[in-house]
């Protein structure tokens, strides 16, 4: 076989390889920090590709495409333009948990993409696939694609998704395979770890997909949009809401279904031993949530459309690799689905991940500088988690083209900061999904606040221009003006009292400021403004927040303080080149999982798992010791 | 190179409490333990034997090639030792003076006078035992009586974290399925209900609330009952308390450190330790006339938690008298009534007006006479609304006491929550802060659990 002979191809400032929701997002935030960026992808028709659910957002996953939006990122912006249904999530619950959901049209969402990042001014778009890195003296300068063209760049950002020596498993059926049959990426896999990077294998799965037409939706149950407006992106105007959206529909398994997998666990690759990668605990198979939820007689599915122009169904919550044939039983036992055509079957994938342990907060490697990654590659799943870690590993790539110090989130920042530190912190034994339960302080990082929280960061890295920043430091300053003024303005008995009777509500003894009375549970902001009016109404995202940070003051308040508590572990800085060999009270795990993740604070040490707070605490009083043994010696 | 401290001197103390008992240990722990103790010891070579042995022989002052004393060393190497490091424990005949001076020795050998505590330190540093260990060791240390000693044991055989385990678990069961009905907020899992959280935190606040009460007495058995003896002179208060401390023949002291000194003086009276105020008050006096006056009782009133006063049956109540008892009114108080072996002058009809007959005891202190009933009535007064169960398991200190206090107020502003209408995933915010405050006392609140827990319990899926 003749060899492929290798040729110096263009010089850029900054590489993204791979275009999924990761790689899109480094991409376009290096290029819009001004820096020369290529992206380059194995498929071109695979650019910002949806290849399991056609959604977006829900809970933490929703925050993360607002504090992608407030960065100066895409994704929120995108499925605004593409989506076929939106829904507000838990809205009979607290502000802080509130979560935005889009179903998205999955054709429309990559062609939209597609046309931003061909229209980026500093944005090169190439097919091609990256076979190895260029790296001198441990740093990398550079990727060669298979084609032979050697690219230079000062820094690179990796996202492959699921490519990485991808293994698609269907029962008995297994071959070599990207995401949804497109070519997989061995060689790079293999060129990481010469370079001393650990990988290991996940797993991931997605359910099989059937002809709409064929479906009878009459034995479902309906699942509308909502009528009131919401969008993802700070910038979306209610006007574009839409409101004529697709519905999706609920429908259940029952105990033929489970039969049926029992009938056939033989040929179910996760357990017959064929899947060695470890899946996800919280997005099971359906052979798995029945095998492991065997008191369970249903499990609810969702039937969702994957696009406006199709009529190809997703069946949410359906995941399995079982055999065709069994996938076939499987659905027809389902109501609603007795006589579905299936489109496309079910799958397993393996893949390979970077253990990211081996990352810094900046998502650069521990193990080769001037490397980052991004993505499904570091262990997460989920398009937001990929788009958000995508994100920062485009700000921080494009900073060190430019020799610029990084840019990291903390976990009181974002959820973002969240999954990054959990992350680079306590590693993942399986694909890591961002839940609202992983952050200590959700309250303070809500949806409805992502821009208050990081435009000024968006900002600053110049990635939101001036136009936009005025429009938010105008809205930062009608939620203070009607904080203030609320916080002065009295009411009287006389002026409230005929109404709370109306209400049902207890009525005044004595006057009461504005700010007092909106805290009472059964008076909205609507309410008060009938006696108290503003000259002209506010905007509804302005009084949103006058709400929130009125009525739930105390709650917001405690968590402050925790936060506060947070700091001052974050502020006892562990010494670089401290030897935890040598401080014996560690137990063995912990000595050693603190010389392999080399935490910076004592509150990052006490993150990591197989660190106990024991071994916290010598470790604090060493480093105290040590501290104190200096002051004395100086 | 680490920044760390890491070769630890070698430290020395007496590890016996001081007085005159039948033997005493001076300890050594650290790398030149058993150097150190060989040098000045008489008998087999300690660097050679093995380890976890005990050997007899003399220690010498190397001064002048004397005998000290006869003694009995044990050698235990590292790491199954108390501290993790060499140990060598130096078995000497009791009496301060011997005592002292076998430190003495061991200290100009090399070793240092260990800190307060330092020997519980290096254990925990170590790795030998945990901060919760490392406290119920400390209160060990300082248990005045045998009771004390067994609520710090308690503790360290995790009793105490038995509980607190269990409420933990009680509240992360209702904290992860709040979590489940905000991450899935379509699967079906079980309906959340604010009934259930509502019903949790009530549950955990009356367990909370009874391990409070038991704080008063942990804190009283732990420092000592504050006791005052007051009257005025020449009723019989430096008797009482000579019969006090005679009837009690072990005197505890607190010692900081060795046994350098004497900060208060402690009677065990029944298992209650006390703790007496202004005993040099009384001895002082001891004795010429009882000089101390009312001016001085009324000092030592303000520290007590519990107050004897001592009135002389043998005269008529004094405008004095009537002050003191006006003054003790609102505290705990035995009205003791001594000298009954003289003729009685003091006209009981007008005492049953100002102290409830209840609160009077006789004595003749002089000949021990009713002592045995004056300690009866402290240990009941003490024990009173406190169970006397020796199992109970009891908060023994402070920090302890202020966490579950912390807990307290969080549970009750989950209450408080629920009925204000507050969402569910707020009240989970107060809800939390208690977990974690529990999880503080028994030194294990790990975030992760609540994610395990979370998937251990329910099917999931989107």
């Amino acid at each position: 076989m003749p060899t492929v002979q290798e040729y110096p191809a263009k010089t850029y400032d900054v590489i993204v390889v791979g275009a999924g929701h990761a790689g899109c997002e480094a991409a376009l935030a290096a290029a819009r920090m001004g820096q020369e960026t290529l992206l380059i992808t194995i498929s071109l028709e695979m650019l910002a590709f949806m290849p399991c659910n056609p959604s977006v957002g829900g809970p933490a996953k929703g925050t993360v495409v607002r504090e992608i939006d407030a960065l100066g990122g895409e994704m929120g912006k995108n499925i605004d333009r593409t989506y076929i249904q939106m829904r507000m999530l838990n809205t009979g619950k607290g502000p802080a948990v509130r979560a935005l959901r889009a179903q998205a049209d999955k054709a429309a969402y990559h062609r939209s993409m597609k046309q931003v990042i061909e229209a980026q001014p500093h944005l090169d778009l190439r097919q091609g696939l990256v076979e190895r890195l260029l790296v001198e003296d441990g740093v990398c300068v550079g990727v060669v694609a298979a084609t032979g063209a050697q690219y230079h760049a000062k820094s690179v950002v990796l996202t492959a998704g699921t490519s990485s020596r991808g293994k698609i498993i269907i029962g008995e059926l297994m071959y070599s395979s990207g995401p949804n049959n497109s070519l997989p990426s061995i060689h790079l896999s293999e060129d990481l770890e010469q370079l001393g990077f650990k990988l290991r294998r996940f797993k991931t799965g997605t359910p099989p997909r059937v002809e709409g037409s064929t479906i009878d939706f009459a034995k479902t149950e309906k699942q509308p949009g909502d009528k009131t407006p919401n969008h993802f992106s700070f910038t979306t105007p209610d006007s574009r809401y839409r409101l004529d959206q697709l519905s999706c529909w609920m429908t259940y398994t029952n105990a033929t279904t489970h039969q049926i997998i029992r009938d056939n666990l033989d040929r179910a690759p996760m357990f017959s031993g064929v899947i060695k990668g470890i899946g996800p605990r919280y997005c099971p198979s359906i052979e798995d949530k029945v095998v492991r939820f065997a008191d369970k007689p249903r499990h609810q599915l969702f039937l969702e459309p994957e696009g406006e122009d199709t009529s190809e169904y997703y069946v949410g919550d359906f995941s399995t690799s079982m055999p065709e044939e069994v996938q076939l039983k499987m659905l027809h036992s389902v109501a609603g689905l007795e006589h579905a055509e299936l489109m496309r079957p079910g799958y397993a994938i393996e893949y390979d991940v970077i253990e990211p342990w081996q990352l810094r907060h900046t998502l650069e490697t521990k193990v080769v500088a001037n490397l980052f990654t991004a993505g499904q590659m570091n262990g997460t799943s989920g398009y937001e988690e990929a788009a958000g870690q995508g994100l920062i590993a485009g700000i921080n790539a494009a900073l060190r083209a430019a020799g610029k110090p990084g840019f990291t989130l903390k976990r009181s920042d974002a959820y973002i900061g969240v999954l990054i530190d959990d992350l680079v912190t306590k590693g993942t034994n399986e694909p890591y999904r961002l839940l609202t339960s992983r952050a200590e302080y959700r309250l303070l990082l809500r949806h409805d606040n992502a821009d208050l929280r990081l435009t000024p960061y968006g900002h600053e890295l110049g990635l939101i221009d001036d136009a936009r920043y005025a429009a938010f430091e105008a809205k930062r300053a009608a939620i203070e003006a009607e904080l203030a003024r609320l916080n002065q303005v009295r009411l009287t008995p006389r002026q409230v009292n005929e109404w709370l009777e109306a209400q049902g509500a207890a009525p005044l003894k004595d006057g009461v400021l504005a700010a007092d009375f909106l805290r009472r549970p059964e008076v909205s902001y609507a309410d008060l403004m009938q006696f108290i009016p503003t000259p002209q109404p506010l905007d509804h995202r302005v009084t949103e927040q006058v709400t929130i940070q009125i009525k739930y003051a105390g709650y917001i308040a405690k968590e402050e303080a925790s936060i506060a508590k947070l700091r001052r572990l974050e502020a006892k800085r562990i010494p670089a080149n401290i030897d935890y060999n040598a401080i014996t009270g560690l137990a063995t795990e912990a000595r050693q999982k603190l010389t392999k993740i080399q935490p910076e604070t004592i509150a990052q040490a006490g993150r990591i798992s197989g660190v106990n707070p024991a071994d916290v605490a010598i470790l604090s009083v060493y480093i105290e010791q040590g501290r104190i043994a200096k002051v004395q010696a100086g | 190179m680490p920044e760390t401290v890491t070769a630890a001197e070698t430290i020395a103390a007496i590890s016996t409490p001081p007085g005159e008992g039948a033997i005493a240990i001076v300890r050594l722990s650290g790398a030149t333990a058993v150097a150190t103790a060989n040098a000045v010891f008489r008998g087999a070579d300690l660097t050679q034997v093995a380890s976890h042995t005990i050997h007899y022989g003399h220690i010498i002052d190397p001064a002048n090639r004397q005998v000290v004393d006869e003694v009995m060393v044990s050698v235990m190497r590292a790491p199954k030792t108390f501290t993790r490091e060499d140990v060598i424990e130096i078995n000497c005949h009791g009496g301060i003076v011997a005592t002292n001076r076998i430190l003495q020795i061991v200290l100009q050998a090399g070793a240092r006078l260990a800190e307060p505590g330092e020997f519980t330190k290096r254990a925990f540093l170590n790795g030998r035992i945990d901060l919760t260990q490392a406290e119920s060791v400390m209160d060990i240390i300082r248990a005045k009586t045998d009771r004390a000693m067994q609520v710090a044991e308690n503790t360290l055989d995790g009793d105490l974290r038995k509980l607190i385990t269990t409420l933990r678990q009680d509240i992360l069961e209702v904290l992860a399925q709040v979590e489940v009905n905000i991450d899935y907020p379509e699967y079906d899992t079980d309906e959340l209900t604010t009934k259930l959280m509502l019903a949790k935190a009530q549950a955990v606040l009356t367990r909370v609330d009874a391990l409070l009460a038991t704080a008063t007495t942990g804190k009283v058995l732990r420092e000592g009952l504050a006791t005052a003896i007051i009257g005025r002179p020449n009723v019989g208060k430096s008797s009482i308390l000579n019969r006090l401390l005679h009837e009690d023949k072990a005197i505890v002291t607190d010692v900081a450190g060795t046994t350098r000194d004497v900060l208060e003086e402690y009677v065990n009276v029944q298992g209650v330790p006390l703790k007496l105020v202004d005993t040099a008050g009384i001895r002082d006096t001891a004795d010429k006339v009882e000089k101390i006056g009312v001016a001085r009782s009324k000092q030592a009133l303000t520290a007590a938690d519990l107050v004897l006063l001592v009135l002389d049956a043998s005269q008529p109540l004094t405008a004095d008298d009537r002050e003191l008892i006006a003054l003790t009114q609102t505290k705990r108080r035995i009205v003791v009534l001594n000298k009954q072996d003289l003729p009685a002058q003091l006209d009981r009809t007008e005492l049953a007006q100002l102290v409830p007959q209840a609160e009077w005891l006789e004595t003749t202190a002089t000949s021990s006479v009713g002592l045995a009933p004056l300690a009866s009535r402290i240990a009941q007064l003490f024990n009173t609304g406190v169970t006397n169960s020796q199992t109970q398991v009891m908060v023994a200190n402070a920090r302890q006491a202020d966490l579950l206090r912390q807990a307290q107020t969080s549970l009750h502003s989950v209450i408080d929550g629920i009925h204000a209408g507050m969402p569910i995933d707020l009240v989970q915010i107060d809800m939390t802060a208690a977990w974690d405050q529990l999880g503080e006392i028994t030194g294990d609140a790990a975030p992760d659990e609540l994610i395990t827990q979370l998937f251990s319990q329910f099917c999931l899926g989107k």
